[in-house]
């Protein structure tokens, strides 16, 4: 699995999901829990729009200066004596980490949680390598063991499934006998995880953010599974988005805040961990070998546009949990790992249009996830950017549309032809009209009364009995 | 005061009520109300479809009509946004943004013109019932006027407001979204007119008019016994 995660038309996509009624009862159960969580956060927090601003200025300082950073990082790590390797594509990060594994004639492969060893689809290349590739993060561990379920939220993967099931799940492919209770299930993934890091070959993180005054990788996690993923296997290998890195602990420890206030409401995580490098002398635990992978993968070409301010994000899914788009599609129907509002602006940027054109569409602009984020993206209007790039740059707009919209540039700014149309709207919409309404509409119309009544046109316009109240009232 | 009014092209043909309710009350208020024959539409169908080009027709032709205005008032907290937008979407070209940062200085949304501009929260009106409130997207977080609706409806005499369940969600509308992605607009208006169902209110109030639109459009599809109302002719029940 890639960041695409089927080959289903959006529309397909989303009628399906739709008939899902647990999954969308979970969704708009979670997103009504989280969106109240992050709110009381941020309360208890306080000056929050002060600390939004200030997590927007570290991100944006850091993306100005990125090639600066990411130097600083690579020198610190390789000084501690790290290996670091910068992957244009989603190819060469695989073949890379691919070549460790060969070198060590690694078998069993234990991953903590990461977003961006989904987008370039590392496990499935580990598999085909003949490795066993172990997610730890539960929610991870419960999709993989589903026949590679693909995640349908950033933070919570599987908050499409319910725990009856995950039991069933469980069940199926580890024999288990227990009851669906959370802590059963909790357990017993526990029981077979901890076998697995005693025999892992090769650890494999994500990173949460890097530390470039250290060369530190640092790790956000509540189950305590990134720390064993690090501290068990004798290599240790860390894959980061190259975007993913803030200048020194101070700037990491506003983000920290940010992200776990945004993503569930916590003040802090579990567990805050920061990798430096390999085990050194007199270290009783840590790796003895240890790799950064920093991956690039479209990331450099949306440097320098108009959509640089999308590699602001934390990935802490605030924009997803307000969105009330996602709410009702969920988060299959993107068709990308990373689904929501953020989703939509990303997944095109890196996945490009011929696959994922309608996402932008997918947003009323309502702006909520603009609200909600902790960084400041203006998401909404990141979305709006989309549609004109796809209409005016890529040409990608259906012809009747575009047949419509000139027809509107045109009436809209012309004062004749919208008197004449305006004026002649009542009558020319007659046959349609009963009871002062329109409830089966001819063309643009049509969709519109499918599922909703629409107004007849006014009889008289409220220019023309503004015209009669001045007269009336002796001021024309 | 002497207001210019930006009706909207929405009141000028399908919602005259609107339009005719928003002039009684700000000239009971006391303001003089001008209206420019010139205005059309501020353009939010094209642009927000991504026909930017396309939409500034419609918009150099707004600035020019409200040009000689001293203050704009709209019922529409979504249009209201669009003029205040209207600077962004020509940054680039010095002349016409600096007459849209003039246009957008004096651009104000109904109920926020009537609670901070002219001072006044109780205007006198009457209306016996149980009301909700849909606090609209645009209005609420771009615009940002929260406050201002409910304070003026907290004066109404005999309305008693009850609030709506996850008021935050967007209706659907989302201009050309309703029909673009038709099917999940219907899934996200059904939400919110069960929601208006739960409060058990004789009356949906707002402040735009594709939200009222789109809410009651579906209601009555639905059969639902609600009366949808905009905010302006609340204020104008006596």
């Amino acid at each position: 699995m890639a960041m695409k995660i089927g080959n289903e038309k959006f529309k397909d996509n989303v009628n399906k999901q739709m008939e899902d009624t647990f999954m969308r009862g979970a969704v708009a159960g979670a997103q009504e829990r989280l969106r109240t969580r992050r709110l009381d956060a941020a309360e208890e927090l306080g000056n929050w729009e002060e600390w939004r601003s200030h997590g927007e200025e570290i991100r944006q300082h850091t993306l100005d200066h990125l090639d600066y950073y990411l130097q600083e990082l690579s020198e610190n790590l390789q000084k501690r004596g790290g290996h670091v390797f910068f992957a244009a594509t989603a190819e060469e990060a695989n073949d890379y980490v691919k070549g460790i594994v060969k070198e060590k004639r690694a078998k069993k492969i234990l991953k903590a949680k990461s977003m961006v060893t989904e987008e370039i689809g590392l496990n499935a290349v580990l598999e085909q390598e003949g490795c066993d590739v172990i997610e730890t993060d539960l929610g991870e561990y419960i999709l993989q063991l589903d026949d590679h379920d693909p995640p349908s939220h950033i933070v919570t993967p599987a908050l499409h499934k319910n725990k009856e099931q995950i039991k069933d799940v469980f069940a199926e492919k580890l024999e288990y006998k227990q009851t669906s209770e959370p802590e059963e299930l909790a357990l017993h993934a526990r029981e077979k995880l901890r076998q697995e890091f005693l025999q892992a070959d090769i650890g494999i993180t994500g990173c949460n953010f890097a530390i470039a005054e250290s060369g530190s990788v640092g790790l956000v996690t509540n189950e305590g599974n990134a720390g064993m993923v690090s501290d068990l296997p004798d290599t240790q290998i860390c894959v980061m988005g190259m975007e993913r890195i803030v200048p020194t602990f101070e700037e990491f420890e506003v983000l920290v805040g940010l992200l776990t206030r945004s993503a569930v409401g916590q003040k802090l995580t579990s567990y805050i961990t920061a990798l430096t490098g390999p085990r050194t002398a007199g270290e009783v635990d840590g790796p003895s070998e240890f790799h950064l992978v920093i991956v690039d993968n479209g990331r450099s070409g949306i440097l320098g546009t108009e959509f640089q301010s999308v590699l602001q994000c934390i990935r802490c899914a605030a924009c997803i949990n307000v969105c009330p788009v996602y709410r009702h599609i969920g988060g299959h129907s993107y068709n990308s790992i990373y689904p929501g509002p953020i989703g939509a602006v990303l997944t095109p940027l890196l996945g490009g249009y011929d696959d994922f054109k309608e996402l932008p569409y997918a947003s009323t602009l309502c702006a909520a996830c603009t609200d909600a984020c902790p960084v400041k993206i203006p998401l909404h209007q990141l979305l709006h950017r989309h549609r004109q790039v796809i209409v005016e740059k890529e040409g990608r707009a259906p012809i009747s549309e575009k047949m419509a919209m000139k027809a509107f540039g045109i009436g809209a700014s012309s004062n004749p032809l919208y008197a004449a149309g305006s004026k002649v709207a009542s009558s020319v919409m007659k046959p349609f009209t009963k009871d002062e309404t329109i409830s089966k509409g001819p063309g643009p119309l049509k969709a519109w009364t499918e599922i909703r009544d629409f107004p007849a046109p006014n009889k008289e316009r409220f220019r023309d009995w503004f015209k009669q109240h001045q007269k009336e009232s002796g001021k024309a | 005061m002497k207001v210019t009014l930006f009706a909207t092209c929405i009141v000028d043909m399908f919602q005259s009520d609107v339009g005719i309710a928003t002039v009684e009350v700000l000239e009971r208020l006391g303001c003089e109300i001008v209206f420019p024959a010139q205005q059309v539409c501020c353009g939010q169908p094209a642009y927000n479809s991504g026909y930017v080009e396309d939409a500034k027709k419609a918009m150099k032709k707004m600035i020019a009509a409200f040009e000689d205005a001293e203050v704009i008032v709209t019922p529409s907290g979504s249009c209201a946004t669009m003029f205040k937008d209207y600077q962004h979407v020509f940054q680039d070209d010095p002349d016409w943004r600096s007459r849209a940062e003039r246009l957008a200085e004096k651009t104000y949304e109904l109920t926020e013109f009537i609670v901070d501009v002219l001072k006044i929260e109780d205007v006198g009106a009457k209306l016996e019932g149980i009301a909700t409130y849909h606090p609209s997207c645009h209005m609420t977080r771009l615009l940002g006027v929260k406050d201002a609706p409910m304070k003026l409806l907290s004066h109404v005499e005999g309305l008693e407001m009850q609030p709506l369940p996850n008021a935050q969600n967007c209706c659907g509308f989302g201009g050309t979204f309703s029909v673009k992605m038709g099917n999940i607009s219907e899934q996200m208006v059904d939400e919110k007119v069960d929601s208006v169902t739960e409060t058990k209110a004789s009356y949906l109030i707002g402040a735009d008019g594709g939200c009222l639109m789109n809410i009651g459009g579906r209601m009555q599809r639905r059969g639902k016994p609600v009366k949808v109302m905009h905010i302006a002719e609340v204020l104008n029940s006596r």
